[in-house]
């Protein structure tokens, strides 16, 4: 590797989230940025810490322990740029998902039109939409003002007009936007982000510019009625919520100063990745990236180079935990659970979780709790980002469109959980369909690379190349129409040695084939019943497939997923599920 | 590693700082004795606002509207004033259809505010007022025993409280509350039912501290005019013992229940104070501290959720959890005298 492509500097980088704060080095080994070592501590935004540097330092500093590097200076300053004697780093960046979830106004004109942007929009980032406004609003001009008043915005995202298009309505609600700011306290006023009709960018300013607490101009979401373009709106609302949360949390100024300015929203940082890999490994069919922690799930999906991201608070681990249930219901968590046991002990877990976000399950009951809550959560965090995916020839929005890879992150993935109880918790919650190979992201390295790649391009590229994630083996699920217990698939694959391996699925079943890691193989399908294994229904064929820890899997329990309606035998069939990958 | 500290002691000095979400008026001074209830700082605000538009009611341009306006920023209007005339031949006036502020005048339209709402800022502990912050608020200190829980339902009293729990995993039930304990803090184990806190709230007690509470009472209990402190958490769990043996011994003492709404980034925790007379002030405790051998200990999780233990060994790194985790973790030994493997998160240090 030329050292040209290389900047030849260490970068430390630094994951703030609601439970666990992250510091990880990346420096250069033989010619090429690696990822070194993780450090990590709990997190302190929150009562009675309520400073999030406290933990960033201990993370900082449980990362020292481990390269046996100095980091931390006099008073705990991080020493920058490295010195001589090798202490310090050469530059720092951030992202951050702790904070409040930020309590949104969207406004637009048209209910189907601009105000869905908005709402797109806001879905990028930790915001939670409390008030909407728009044409259809038959509210008097007073009533919309109150209830922007009530609402306690940290956040108001306008949008609506197409470029040069109608303006006069556009006019009014800005004015209504304005004195609403203007009769808020000033320490309280929201931050705005406008990206409506740039002609009226003049007026934005004149109307809004001296009673908001920040005001950003972004190119038009919606620059005509049949275009949407959310990628420039989602940069600036990205600096708007570091600015946010360098207002609500102590500590987010200065370590954003380390980094220079250029920390990021740690959802955002994971979508710029994910568009990143969709275009640096030319995805035909999309590259999927999920996160799951205490702050929030979310989901990245890349379609040739485009990026979907959405980011659900209300599915996240920790404080969110207690309003779960007005999502979804409890026996769709129940359905996961191997154990018998009373659903008010989920119901209460809920609860006291959302106290203490940061805490661990100690005993493996509590820890299968966890999992079916993680699994509910993620799953419904896929279902809902799937709806915005490209249809990608899929018969309905109700399953995944075929994807070339995902990768899994977050607490929930990957803390605590064998590499087989990692495969099955995402093959649960996501349901992916076709053949694709499976990678987890054991130390939530994916937005931090996202946000290296602001500062230094060769970065990300390399520690991906690196195997810096965990292949957990290539997946086959197969779509069919099938009793339980009938065959719906033969599969041969033959090893790169000749030999080979045979197995006739039945529906209903789970198979895994052995492949290690850095190894490929030949893998001939011959569906049955019609059923489609990612060749098209009753299609057979061979393709290549990579190894992985858990080798080839081969999933044929349906999509959608369906259980037993009794209770113990759904039970005892997520035993042996849980079995098939390793317990 | 840093340990929260969950505050329970019998005597310590407490520093407390009150202030309003918004810029408004201190109402005491410094070194000004405040009892719990005592509103230190106010701010007013409007809960409504109405704009009349000028210029549409009289069917001109807002600039010829603007000369019709009567009033100006700031005015205070009585129902029935006159905000704008056109003073034609036959004069035709816009009147203020409610008592109010006028808030901007002018683009042919006079926003007002209606239905002024005050903002009252309780002390929420005896003590005396050692800093006042201008248009916010005030620093309160005291001396007394303190002892902190997990949820408030956000309200704040004080009176003599009155203990009706014998064990830590007792029940508090309607049929315990009867007429005589009218004004008291009630002193409790976990409460189940909604009966309870309608039992409680018809005497009414001026406060109820509880070990625990189902979770579907959530919602009533925010309802609730009386503080509800909840020291252990959701769920049928005992009282932890540090919290139960400190308040047993002061049954029939003046206490005062904040019961602070848990606001996670920016606020407090529900507290109990008991003020006391001491010849030498004590510290005041700190918040976090490192995790060491000997600490007390309060387990924040299942399945030993609330119960009292001490470290009796930090090993170094990460342990493996009966879970399967890896986690830096404590060696507890809990009052039972069963050993624990507990992860350093799922612990907060009593003291």
């Amino acid at each position: 590797m030329p050292t040209s492509l290389v900047q030849n500097e260490s970068v430390l980088a630094i994951e703030v989230g609601t439970a666990v704060t992250r510091a990880v080095l990346f420096d250069v080994v033989e010619g090429q940025y690696r990822f070194v070592a993780s450090g990590k501590a709990p997190s302190t935004a929150e009562v009675p810490f309520k400073d999030i540097g406290i933990g960033v330092r201990e993370a900082v500093t449980a990362l020292q322990e481990i390269t046996g590097g100095k980091l931390l200076g006099q008073g705990g300053n991080l020493i920058l740029p490295s010195q001589p004697d090798g202490s310090g780093v050469d530059s720092v960046v951030a992202v951050i998902s702790t904070g409040p979830v930020l309590r949104t106004v969207i406004v637009g004109l048209l209910s189907d039109v601009s105000v869905q942007s908005a709402r797109r929009l806001a879905e990028t980032t930790y915001a939670r939409v409390v008030e909407t406004l728009d044409l259809s609003d038959h509210r008097k001009p007073d009533q919309q003002l109150d209830a922007i008043i009530r609402s306690r915005p940290d956040l108001i995202i306008l949008t609506g007009g197409t470029d040069g298009g109608a303006s006069r309505a556009m006019l009014k609600t800005l004015e209504a936007i304005g004195l609403a700011c203007y009769l808020m306290p000033a320490e309280k006023r929201p931050m705005v982000l406008y990206a409506g009709n740039e002609h009226l960018v003049g007026d934005v300013h004149d109307l809004l510019d001296p009673h908001t607490g920040l005001l950003k101009v972004s190119q038009n979401v919606r620059p005509s009625l049949d275009v949407e373009n959310l990628t420039p709106a989602s940069s600036e609302l990205a600096s708007l919520v570091v600015s946010l949360r360098q207002r609500q949390l102590k500590g987010v100024e200065e370590l954003n100063m380390w980094t220079g300015g250029t920390m990021l929203p740690t959802s955002y940082a994971q979508g710029r990745m994910v568009r990143f890999l969709s275009r640096q490994y030319e995805s035909v069919r999309g590259v999927l990236s999920v996160n799951i922690g205490a702050s929030a799930a979310s989901v990245a999906a890349g379609f040739n180079g485009e990026v979907v991201l959405r980011t659900y608070p209300q599915f996240g681990l920790g404080e969110n935990l207690s309003g779960l249930l007005q999502h979804t219901d409890i026996e769709s968590i129940m359905r996961w659970l191997p154990l018998d046991i009373d659903p008010n002990v989920i119901r209460e877990y809920l609860y006291q979780k959302s106290l203490y976000p940061g805490t661990l399950p100690a005993t493996s009951d509590d820890h299968a709790i966890a999992q079916a809550i993680a699994r509910q959560a993620l799953h419904l965090a896929v279902r809902a980002a799937r709806q915005d995916f490209p249809n990608g020839g899929r018969a309905s929005r109700d399953i995944l469109p075929p994807l070339d890879l995902i990768i899994a992150g977050g607490g929930a993935v990957s803390e605590g959980l064998s590499l087989g109880q990692a495969l099955l918790l995402l093959l649960d919650a996501i349901q992916p369909v076709g053949i694709l190979p499976m990678l987890v992201d054991q130390n939530n390295l994916l937005p931090l690379l996202g946000a290296a790649a602001v500062r230094n391009h060769f970065l990300p590229v390399q520690v991906v190349d690196s195997g810096a994630f965990i292949g957990l083996g290539t997946v086959v699920s197969v779509v069919a129409s099938a009793a339980y217990g009938e065959t719906i698939l033969r599969v041969k694959m033959t090893y790169s040695d000749g030999t080979d391996a045979r197995v006739d699925v039945r529906f209903g079943g789970l198979e895994i084939l052995p492949l290690p890691s850095g190894q490929s193989a030949r893998l001939s399908l011959q569906p049955l019943q019609k059923a489609d294994a990612g060749l098209g229904p009753g299609r057979s064929g061979t393709v290549t497939v990579t190894g992985g820890a858990m080798g080839v899997v081969i999933d044929a329990r349906g999509r959608p997923l369906k259980f037993p309606s009794d209770a113990v035998r759904r039970r005892e069939l997520i035993k042996k599920w849980q079995y098939m990958v390793g317990g | 590693m840093l340990a929260p500290v969950l505050h329970v002691l019998p005597v310590t000095t407490i520093v407390r700082e009150r202030v309003l979400p918004v810029r408004g008026t201190v109402m005491v001074s410094m070194n000004q004795h405040v009892s719990p209830t005592d509103v230190v700082a106010e701010a007013s605000f409007s809960r409504e606002h109405l704009l009349l538009d000028v210029a549409r009611t009289f069917g001109v341009p807002a600039s010829v509207a603007d000369t019709m306006i009567k009033v100006q920023t700031g005015d205070v209007l009585k129902q029935g004033a006159v905000v704008a005339e056109n003073g034609g031949f036959i004069s035709r006036s816009l009147k203020a259809p409610r008592a109010g502020r006028v808030v901007v005048a002018g683009g042919g339209q006079v926003l007002m505010a209606v239905g002024d709402a005050r903002l009252e800022l309780h002390a929420g502990l005896p003590g005396t007022v050692v800093r006042v912050i201008p248009e916010r608020g005030v620093v309160i200190r005291t001396v007394g025993a303190l002892i902190q829980g997990t949820w408030g339902n956000g309200r704040v009293d004080h009176g003599l409280m009155t203990s009706l729990i014998e064990r830590e995993d007792d029940l508090l039930t309607p049929d315990r509350l009867d007429v005589s304990l009218r004004g008291s803090v009630i002193l409790g184990g976990h409460v189940g039912d909604v009966a309870t806190l309608r039992a409680a709230a018809e005497l009414p007690v001026r406060g109820l501290i509880i070990s625990s509470l189902h979770f579907s009472l959530l919602s009533t209990a925010v309802q609730m005019r009386f503080p509800i402190l909840v020291l252990d958490g959701f769920g049928a769990m005992p009282m932890n013992s540090a919290a139960f043996e400190l308040l047993k011994t002061h049954d029939r003492n003046a206490v005062t229940v904040n019961a602070e709404f848990p606001e996670r980034y920016s606020g407090g925790r529900p507290e109990v104070i008991i003020p006391k007379e001491v010849v030498h002030e004590p510290d005041e405790p700190e918040d976090f501290v490192p995790f060491e051998v000997g600490q007390k200990v309060r387990m924040r999780r299942s399945p030993h959720a609330g119960m009292i233990g001490s470290i009796t060994d930090l090993p170094p790194g990460l342990s493996k959890l009966p879970s399967g985790l890896r986690a830096p973790a404590a060696e507890v030994k809990l009052e039972n005298g069963d050993a624990l493997l507990v992860p350093l998160v799922n612990l907060e240090v009593v003291g």
